[in-house]
């Protein structure tokens, strides 16, 4: 056996809120260059999980571990500076500052300084071009265009843009398609597929089955805070206990 | 022929706040003249001032400081009700270097903006990660009881406080010193506001997690801005120790907590400039009000409440606007 090390392996996590426990012993490895979708009814434990990885919450117990090294329970910003990247489900951009304006935050962040050899550059326009590739076309001028004044689909891709500008090896998008429309999604899933061919390794949570089983390499499935799935589309889709957790089972 | 009205700010901002083309003396003249009012304003009017009125003008400078310097915690999200900390600790460090140690107020006063700005860092340290409502009350708390804690133990003169510290060699030089800082305050803030550094403290203000998500540490954030702000406070303290030729326990009193805060609202908070503005009408207007006695406070609040009800937005940010709308007429061809 010599398998490659793998870029995330989660091991045993567990977070209990008081007595409720939102996540219960998952563990699971991602490889460099897959793209793992994460899907589950509502209160699953999907953005516990994603809390877990990026720090925003401290594990009760388990283990993650990121290029072999132990990241359990690093502040965010030190996450961020190994490569990992997030996106939140409620939007968070800053509603008072232009579009681009946004943008300068992630990349004042030391991870960008340190990629780009210690100088920053010209920061906005690195925005303008960062924003382009997510959609704001450059001759509408929607990118100057204040945060609180942009529609959700273009909050959506601001929140891409964001994790993108932190030049990350793994991207977890939360919810990235929610509330959009099907024209909408369908513009945003070339942009994923574009990051996938950079070999960004991505981590997907969706309630849009449809979309993400046609770019998924796997799925991993959460039922009341367990793994009960892990593998590819069809396989899963097949289990008995996924069919449970979604229909409910006929002795019910 | 025909004319018709336009902005004049229309050719000048082409597409941000800060980015400008100038085409004309007259839009340098109109770029200029707020920047130029506040520094021909003050340095102008300090030596036709009576001492009394030098007086009120350099203990309005000081609120005026403490008020951008609360400005300035609001900015990266830090809501303070305690500037009377800063400028207890300001009053102490220099009122004991020149009661003790006999140092003139040219180095007592540097050092104490430092070493308070390092001091009340130090003491806040712990409560950071407090937000909102639950910093202020902290920051409330800490004045009220470093001074139970002089009158305890009897440091520092205890109830008696330092007496006889260094005066100022003449009242104007005080003035124009306190003055000038000032504007260097207000000039400084805003430029730093403006910088990409500043765009990450309104960030934080804004949306704290977004800040982290990004890949910065918020506290360290936090750490500076509170180091740059307690500093100023604290030399705000210092400068008015010396122009008191007394230091303490009235510097932790409740008028440097609250001022400030009343200053930022009635100005307009966020600006620099609305606090101070806010400081030169609340600080002068208090003593205009002496004459009224015991019905000072009465009429001082309802200015107050006028002011927050009539102009939520403050002073500073209404005539901003108005200013910005100003229009010429051009000629149509």
């Amino acid at each position: 056996m010599n398998q490659p090390i793998p870029l995330l392996k989660v091991s045993g996590l567990t977070k209990s809120f008081g007595g409720v426990i939102a996540v219960s012993n998952v563990s699971f490895e991602l490889k460099e260059g897959e793209l793992l979708g994460i899907i589950g009814p509502n209160g699953s434990g999907k953005t516990t999980l994603v809390n877990l990885v990026t720090g925003f919450v401290k594990p009760t117990s388990g283990k993650v571990e990121y290029n072999n090294k132990d990241i359990t329970g690093w502040a965010p910003y030190k996450i961020v500076s190994m490569g990992i990247a997030r996106t939140f489900q409620m939007v968070r951009p800053f509603y008072q500052l232009p579009a681009y304006k946004n943008m300068i935050v992630p990349l004042y962040s030391p991870r960008v300084k340190k990629l780009a050899g210690g100088k920053y550059g010209d920061r906005d326009a690195v925005a303008l071009d960062l924003l382009e590739e997510v959609g704001f076309e450059r001759d509408s001028h929607v990118a100057y265009k204040v945060a609180g004044s942009l529609p959700q689909g273009y909050l959506k891709r601001l929140e891409l843009a964001k994790a993108m500008a932190l030049r990350p090896d793994l991207i977890i998008l939360d919810e990235l398609f929610s509330g959009l429309s099907l024209a909408e999604v369908a513009s945003i899933v070339p942009i994923i597929e574009k990051l996938r061919f950079q070999g960004i390794t991505i981590i997907m949570i969706e309630h849009r089955l449809k979309e993400l089983f046609r770019i998924a390499d796997r799925i991993l499935v959460l039922n009341y805070g367990e793994k009960i799935a892990d593998g590819p589309g069809e396989e899963v889709m097949e289990s008995e206990s996924v069919k449970k957790a979604y229909l409910g089972s006929e002795t019910d | 022929m025909k004319k018709r009205k336009e902005r004049i700010d229309r050719g000048i901002k082409v597409r941000s706040e800060d980015i400008f083309a100038l085409s004309s003396y007259r839009e340098m003249i109109y770029l200029l003249m707020p920047r130029a009012i506040p520094v021909v304003g003050l340095l102008g009017i300090a030596p036709f001032l009576s001492p009394y009125w030098q007086e009120v003008f350099i203990s309005t400078s000081i609120y005026a400081l403490l008020a951008i310097s609360w400005d300035l915690l609001i900015s990266a999200g830090l809501v303070s009700l305690g500037q009377s900390l800063f400028y207890g600790i300001g009053s102490y460090i220099a009122g004991a270097l020149n009661h003790y140690c006999g140092w003139s107020p040219l180095f007592t006063i540097p050092v104490a903006t430092v070493m308070g700005g390092v001091l009340c860092t130090v003491l806040l340290l712990p409560v950071l990660r407090l937000r909102g409502i639950y910093f202020a009350m902290v920051m409330l708390v800490l004045p009220l009881m470093l001074s139970r804690l002089v009158e305890a133990t009897r440091i520092l003169g205890g109830t008696e406080g330092l007496p006889g510290l260094t005066p100022f060699p003449n009242q104007l030089i005080a003035l124009y010193v306190i003055q000038l800082a000032l504007l260097a305050t207000l000039f400084g803030f805003r430029r730093l506001m403006a910088s990409d550094y500043g765009l990450v403290l309104k960030g934080i203000n804004d949306n704290d997690r977004s800040v982290m998500s990004a890949g910065l540490n918020i506290y360290l954030y936090k750490t500076q801005v509170l180091f740059i702000g307690a500093s100023v406070g604290s030399f705000a303290g210092a400068f008015g120790t010396h122009i008191d030729m007394f230091a303490g326990m009235p510097g932790f009193a409740l008028d440097y907590a609250l001022l400030p805060v009343a200053a930022a609202v009635v100005g307009g908070m966020g600006t620099f400039a609305g606090p101070m503005l806010g400081a030169f009408i609340l600080v002068p207007l208090s003593e205009i009000l002496r004459a009224l006695g015991a019905l000072r406070i009465v009429f001082y609040g309802l200015f107050l409440v006028v002011f927050i009800v009539g102009l939520p937005e403050g002073i500073f940010p209404y005539v901003q606007r108005k200013y910005h709308q100003l229009e010429r007429w051009v000629e149509l061809e």
